[in-house]
């Protein structure tokens, strides 16, 4: 395998172009036939690529021109973004999409690499967005500050379980989280000061004075105020994803590797394992707790049965999905888990039993997810 | 010539069986030491408990001067005693690159800073290390070399025996742990491979090793002094020829006629 020429960079960016344009058409249909005629038609396109290997050209070309191809992901987001200007709905859809990636992108630094299993991940998405609800009305701290208060406190409480995650190992540490899941949402619930069962009201972002819950005029153009928000999402999508790929093609990520894998082989080469778990924890609760933090504005809205169990069960099942380990495949898991549901209105009860399908069929036929990790890569596109 | 690696009375029950019986033991710097004897004899345990995998009940094991007994392995490996694992304890799904790396962690710097920010100063790191990691598999299979970034699942058990022994050389220690190299090899690669150990040895003369193997004629090869245990127990000590004479070690091997 050492082909010493690199892959071009088309397939990459003719792919980028063709799921962009389906993304728009997906979010654009209102038609329930038209839609689930548009997603039998993306399952089969994306069967006869791969069955005709164009699609290991496109992988090659990511592997060559990652920071490139990453560039035309942004124009693509911008692009969706665009077309959908005025349209409320797709656009909090998109910010979900956005806001949820980078939570399981700090998932997966805690179970992708260093093996530990959080199933709080929706409690310490809601612990960030309880963050600005109450920062937001009690203080005047900036809010982009209250992002990061949102994220330092998830980090915080989330260390109140290091202990139990650290002398547990596997199955046990995850029973760990699911306790502390159940309790988040208890404890919101018996919590007047945080609005009880009923929650509480989160006031918009405003940075500068600049209000982002108003919409925005340009000239005859009328954007939706979501569109403020979208910037900001993907700003964070952006910042989360450089520090999960270098975290991942560094060492750190490298001792993640080697502890998940065998933690006596690790300890005989001298990795604390400790200290690499706790890196790897806190720093995945940072990023759920940020993305907790902005979500919970974009929403206006928090109360306890938006983070309960269930919503943690379906980050963990978007890492199944996607590929556990790799930061691209979670993006695309991300954008199958939330947007499917919410534009195949007759399933919208059925969701829990289409997740439970999906993961069950990924587990079967593709245990290593949609897009399988690649081997690391340190530098994209480096030749020895 | 004091010893690089001695232990004292070391002890170690498992339940009510002894492992290790008061066992005393040294190695010499630049010396490889054979340690053979029937299957449950210590060997391994001895191995386990130097390098902190377990706990000794008592005794003293020290290395280069400083105490080591019941140290982690961590401290073990940071001292100098690397070792490789009876049966195969590579990260699989890992390149060959990765896991070699794993055993150069001591010489690799861990700062968050460095490795998530100072890209340029881990780069100049990292192809340093990809240059150090080259010209040790070069040294015992030029095919390998250029297959760095492949996952270790797909190669053959000589290859991934390699690998864990390019592991634990990249860090250069002192003092080299070989448990079984030659386990599910057949006779022609377990001869290359001892070729190879030796050639690395002309590289690096401060080398010691203590190697635990079945086939005598790999430690008749390479050894210049060997242990006998037996029920954890040292028997005899000497060079091979001798011990292989000893009348204690035939009837702990074969029984007394």
């Amino acid at each position: 395998m050492a082909q010493k020429t690199h892959a071009s960079l088309w397939p990459g960016v003719i792919a980028l172009a063709i799921a962009t344009i389906y993304l728009i058409a997906l979010l654009a249909a209102e038609q329930q036939r038209l839609i689930l005629t548009l997603l039998v038609a993306g399952i089969a396109a994306v069967v006869v690529a791969a069955w005709l290997g164009l699609l290991e050209s496109v992988s090659g070309s990511f592997a060559d021109h990652e920071d490139g191809l990453g560039g035309c992901a942004i124009v693509a987001a911008l692009a969706v973004a665009a077309f959908f200007h005025d349209n409320h709905f797709v656009l909090l859809l998109v910010n979900t999409v956005l806001l949820y990636s980078v939570a399981t992108l700090g998932l997966n630094v805690q179970f992708g690499y260093a093996g530990v299993l959080n199933f709080a991940g929706a409690s310490f998405f809601g612990i960030g967005a309880y963050t600005s609800a109450v920062l937001n009305a009690q203080t005047a701290l900036p809010h982009l500050l209250v992002l990061l208060v949102g994220g330092l406190l998830a980090a915080l409480v989330g260390s109140l379980l290091l202990l139990p995650v650290l002398r547990t190992r596997g199955h046990y540490a995850a029973v760990v989280t699911i306790a502390f899941a159940l309790l988040f949402k208890t404890f919101l619930e018996v919590n007047d000061v945080l609005g009880g069962p009923q929650g509480m009201q989160v006031k918009g972002m405003k940075i500068l004075g600049w209000s982002f819950n108003d919409n925005i005029e340009i000239g005859k153009i009328s954007l939706s105020f979501y569109m403020n928000y979208f910037v900001v999402s993907l700003l964070l999508l952006v910042g989360a994803f450089v520090l999960v790929r270098r975290l991942e093609r560094s060492w750190i990520g490298l001792n993640l590797d080697a502890l998940r894998l065998d933690e006596t082989a690790a300890n005989c080469f001298g990795l604390d394992i400790a200290r690499w778990k706790i890196t790897a924890f806190l720093i995945g609760n940072f990023l759920i707790g940020i993305a907790g933090a902005l979500f919970g504005m974009v929403g206006g809205f928090v109360a306890p049965n938006n983070y309960t169990f269930a919503d943690s069960l379906i980050l963990v099942s978007i890492l199944l999905l996607g590929g556990i380990g790799n930061p691209w495949g979670l993006i695309v898991a991300t954008i199958i888990v939330v947007v499917v549901p919410e534009k195949l209105q007759t399933i919208q009860e059925y969701r829990f039993l289409l997740y439970a399908l999906l993961v069950i069929a990924v587990l079967l036929f593709r245990p290593e997810g949609l897009l399988p990790r690649p081997v690391r890569r340190y530098f994209p596109g480096w030749r020895p | 010539m004091s010893a690089l690696l001695e232990a004292r009375n070391l002890t170690k029950h498992f339940g009510g069986v002894l492992a290790l019986d008061g066992l005393d033991l040294a190695v010499a710097p630049n010396e490889i030491l054979g340690l053979i004897g029937p299957n449950g004899s210590g060997k391994t345990t001895f191995f386990n408990v130097v390098t902190g995998i377990y706990s000794a009940d008592a005794g003293q094991v020290s290395f280069d001067g400083a105490d080591v007994t019941n140290a982690s392995g961590r401290a073990v490996y940071q001292a100098g005693i690397s070792r490789t694992f009876q049966r195969s304890r590579l990260s699989l799904p890992l390149s060959i690159f990765d896991n070699i790396m794993i055993g150069n962690h001591k010489r690799l710097n861990q700062g968050l800073w460095f490795n998530l920010v100072r890209r340029g100063d881990f780069k100049r790191e990292f192809e340093e290390s990809y240059a150090a990691a080259r010209a040790l598999v070069e040294i015992f299979e030029p095919a390998l070399a250029d297959r760095l970034f492949e996952p270790v699942a797909g190669l053959p058990m000589i290859d991934r025996r390699r690998i864990e022994i390019c592991r634990a050389l990249i860090g250069e220690p002192k003092l080299l742990l070989l448990d079984e190299p030659s386990a599910g090899m057949t006779h022609e690669e377990t001869a290359e491979l001892m070729d190879d150990i030796l050639l690395v040895r002309t590289h690096n003369k401060n080398l010691s090793i203590i190697i635990v193997e079945h086939e005598m004629g790999v430690i008749e090869r390479i050894t210049d002094r060997c242990a006998v245990l037996n029920f954890g127990r040292k028997i005899a000590e000497g060079p091979y020829r001798a011990v292989a004479a000893d009348a204690q070690v035939q009837e702990a091997y074969l029984g007394v006629a």
